[in-house]
């Protein structure tokens, strides 16, 4: 993985003492609350209903057995001993003190994390595949590219007040495990006729309270020129969205108002504008970079095969261990649902645990995913046994990757002082409802996600069972949606008619889920089967 | 700015005002974009948030001073428009008006501002930290500063 030079370095550090002094004079009264509050956002730190909440970044989702023992330390330390993995494969923590913010900025620094450009106006963390460099389906890894717009896209001056935050994703295969076309930039890497490796690009996309599906802006983008490109979207967006109404001034609405013709008009016109002045990276910064991705040493000759004498453990690893490129290799998935747990948390000593086996067992890498889970990459199929037994004895070792209870929620009302509704408890009664092994597995690939506002950053718009909390008339009332999805078929969940109480809603989700089950064909997914019916097959059996 | 310290020009102690520059400061008022465009004798331009300064191409030779406007701090509109000016090749003053704060400054003078005149005076030791916080770029704009990479690079930077 990356590792920092001496600039890196400096850079950081450089944005640690910073922030100190941001914080100091904030203190003093030198900046008021609405000139601090952008400051402060980009360096991660979010004002919540009960406290700070600082959420630091994990670039492409990938990070090593070190860094994981920092976040641990700092849970311990700062928090309350645990820490919440989020939708942008970043981690937060919810009960930070201001004035403790630096000194762990500075820790961050350390172990070359930060949390800069993870909230507020910015351009955010670059999220990718988390199999990348591991995947068997990938035409190569997309992290040195992420790396790349990472370095450029940091302290940019030109963007350093864009209108809304911005979000890139970029993934090297055709599964997308990733969400490309919710983000605002998606870069796919493609080969094309000519063998030439490029990137399929799409733009516009977002959740949201208007959500928009990325459209393709360019079938084949050079890969030199990606960073002449990126700052040409940038640029056209920065110059014409709309300021005057924050909830419009996404690069959503600015592509939905001019139309995707005349947006990508724009943008090209403009990039080449970028490219004759010539600042993208030369191959030089590539290949530096690359080599810090070069595959870990994988042993050969390993055995392809796996003792599933122990059932509960043929379980799990039919369900969390996936193919990777190398023979005697696979990917493993952790499950931060554990059922009747909040979606993407993890104590302290899980931490370590997991940096623990990612030094033994996965050449000392670990990833996050976008569906608030981890990942150990690089596991000897040999060593999947002793790998499943200490999770397990950590409670790690649930077996639902991509089932109902692998649900994705956001802080909701428990937390954020934006929401109208909780999340968090509607998604551990569901987990309860459908906690039955047999029940998950019958059911299939099942993806609930659940926010508690219409800001979505529970995805429900990307959920094949979406749950929006609203609240209606002072109480919390939910809405159920069907059809969304964050794959490579993307698309929007639409909603199905009238809310639900906490209560009915666990119910509705129940009743839509059972009449899948009877009328899905050998081989459909729930979301097939919606597709097929659509929302008449649904309607009757959810409302009676 | 990453080559050598940054100290703040002698003015800046002695008046307050915060200029980057040696030449003569332009005395006539600025005028908003479309009466430049109508009058040939103006000098001094007025940028407003949403204009095109684009529009400028063809007159820039008889633009002595733009003054680029912030409404609001976090409207970042003005550094687009002043880094364009860069690119269009303009050499003259860009300043800085309207809500103006320290942590901007630093990221202004990388897009080519070269003069400040904010609506509430700005800390000048702070300014002055800021602008010497930050010993790298990683990426080039209209300051002339050296990226990273090309530091990372020195047998391709004299490209």
């Amino acid at each position: 993985m990356y590792r920092y030079d001496n600039y890196d370095k400096a850079m950081v550090d450089a944005r640690v003492a910073e922030f100190r002094d941001q914080t100091r004079r904030r203190v003093e009264g030198h900046l008021t609350d609405d000139q601090f509050k952008p400051l402060r956002l980009k360096n991660g730190l979010y004002l919540q209903l009960h406290a700070y909440m600082l959420r630091v970044a994990i670039p492409y989702g990938t990070f090593n057995s070190t860094q994981m023992r920092k976040l641990a330390h700092i849970a311990r330390k700062y928090d309350r001993g645990y820490g919440h993995f989020t939708t942008r494969q970043n981690i937060q923590y919810n009960w930070i003190k201001l004035e403790e913010a630096p000194d762990i900025l500075a820790e961050l620094a350390e172990v070359e994390m930060h949390a800069i450009q993870t909230s507020g106006e910015s351009i955010r963390n670059i999220s990718a595949d988390q199999y990348a460099g591991a995947a068997a389906d990938e035409i190569m890894d997309p992290r040195p590219w992420a790396e790349m717009i990472r370095q450029m896209t940091t302290f940019m001056p030109e963007f350093s007040y864009l209108p809304r935050k911005f979000k890139i994703a970029v993934i090297a295969s055709e599964a997308d495990r990733a969400a490309l076309r919710w983000h605002d930039f998606a870069l796919r890497l493609v080969k094309n006729d000519a063998g030439e490796v490029g990137f399929q690009v799409f733009a516009g996309g977002g959740m949201g309270r208007t959500p928009f599906i990325a459209y393709e802006i360019r079938d084949f983008l050079p890969t030199g020129q990606i960073l002449s490109y990126l700052q040409a979207v940038l640029r056209t967006w920065n110059r014409n969205a709309r300021r005057d109404n924050i909830h419009k001034q996404r690069m959503k609405i600015l592509v939905h108002e001019l139309g995707e013709e005349e947006f990508r008009r724009q943008v090209e016109e403009e990039f080449q504008h970028f490219l004759a002045m010539g600042e993208d990276f030369p191959q030089a910064e590539y290949d530096r970079i690359a080599a810090y991705f070069t595959p870990p040493p994988f042993e050969s000759g390993l055995s392809e095969e796996v003792d599933r004498s122990d059932p509960d453990f043929a379980i799990w690893l039919d369900r969390q261990v996936v193919a990777h490129k190398a023979p005697g290799y696979a990917i493993v998935n952790i499950s931060l649902k554990p059922i009747g747990q909040i979606p993407g948390d993890i104590s302290a000593d899980q931490m370590d645990l997991v940096a623990d086996l990612a030094e033994r067992y996965s050449f000392d890498e670990i990833r996050a995913t976008h569906a608030q889970n981890l990942v150990l990459p690089h596991v000897r199929k040999r060593d999947l046994y002793a790998v499943w037994t200490a999770l397990n004895e950590a409670g790690l070792g649930e077996a639902n990757l991509d089932l109902v209870t692998d649900i994705i929620a956001c802080p909701g009302l428990d937390y954020c002082s934006l929401a109208n509704a909780r999340s968090i408890p509607v998604a551990q009664k569901i987990a309860e409802r459908f906690a039955d092994q047999d029940r998950q597995r019958d059911l299939g690939e099942l993806k609930i996600k659940i926010s508690g506002c219409i800001n979505a950053c529970g995805h429900h718009h990307a959920g094949n069972i979406g749950i929006l909390g609203v609240d209606r008339k002072g109480s919390e009332s939910y809405q159920l949606l069907l059809g969304g999805s964050g794959d490579e078929v993307t698309s929007q969940a639409k909603i199905t008619g009238p809310g639900f109480d906490e209560a009915g809603i666990v119910d509705a989700v129940e009743r839509a889920v059972e009449q899948y089950r009877r009328i899905r064909q050998p081989g459909e997914r729930f979301v097939d089967t919606y597709r097929r019916v659509g929302m008449e097959g649904f309607k009757e059996a959810i409302y009676g | 700015m990453a080559d050598s310290g940054n100290p703040l020009p002698q003015a800046a102690q002695d008046t307050g005002a915060l200029r980057f520059r040696d030449d003569a400061v332009p005395d006539e008022p600025a005028v908003s974009l479309d009466a430049f465009l109508d009058q040939a004798n103006s000098f001094s331009v007025r940028i407003e948030a949403g204009d095109d300064v684009r529009r400028l191409g063809p007159v820039l030779d008889r633009v002595r001073l733009v003054e680029i406007d912030f409404p609001k701090f976090r409207d970042g509109r003005g550094f687009s428009s002043a880094r364009i000016l860069r690119e269009m090749g303009y050499t003259g003053e860009i300043k800085a008006t309207g809500d103006v704060l320290v942590d901007l400054v630093w990221f202004m003078r990388r897009c080519g501002f070269d003069s400040f005149a904010p609506d509430m005076p700005l800390n000048l030791a702070d300014v002055e930290a800021a602008l010497n916080r930050y010993p790298h770029v990683y990426q080039e704009a209209a300051d002339g500063a050296v990226p990273i990479w090309k530091l990372r690079h020195p047998d391709l930077a004299n490209g």
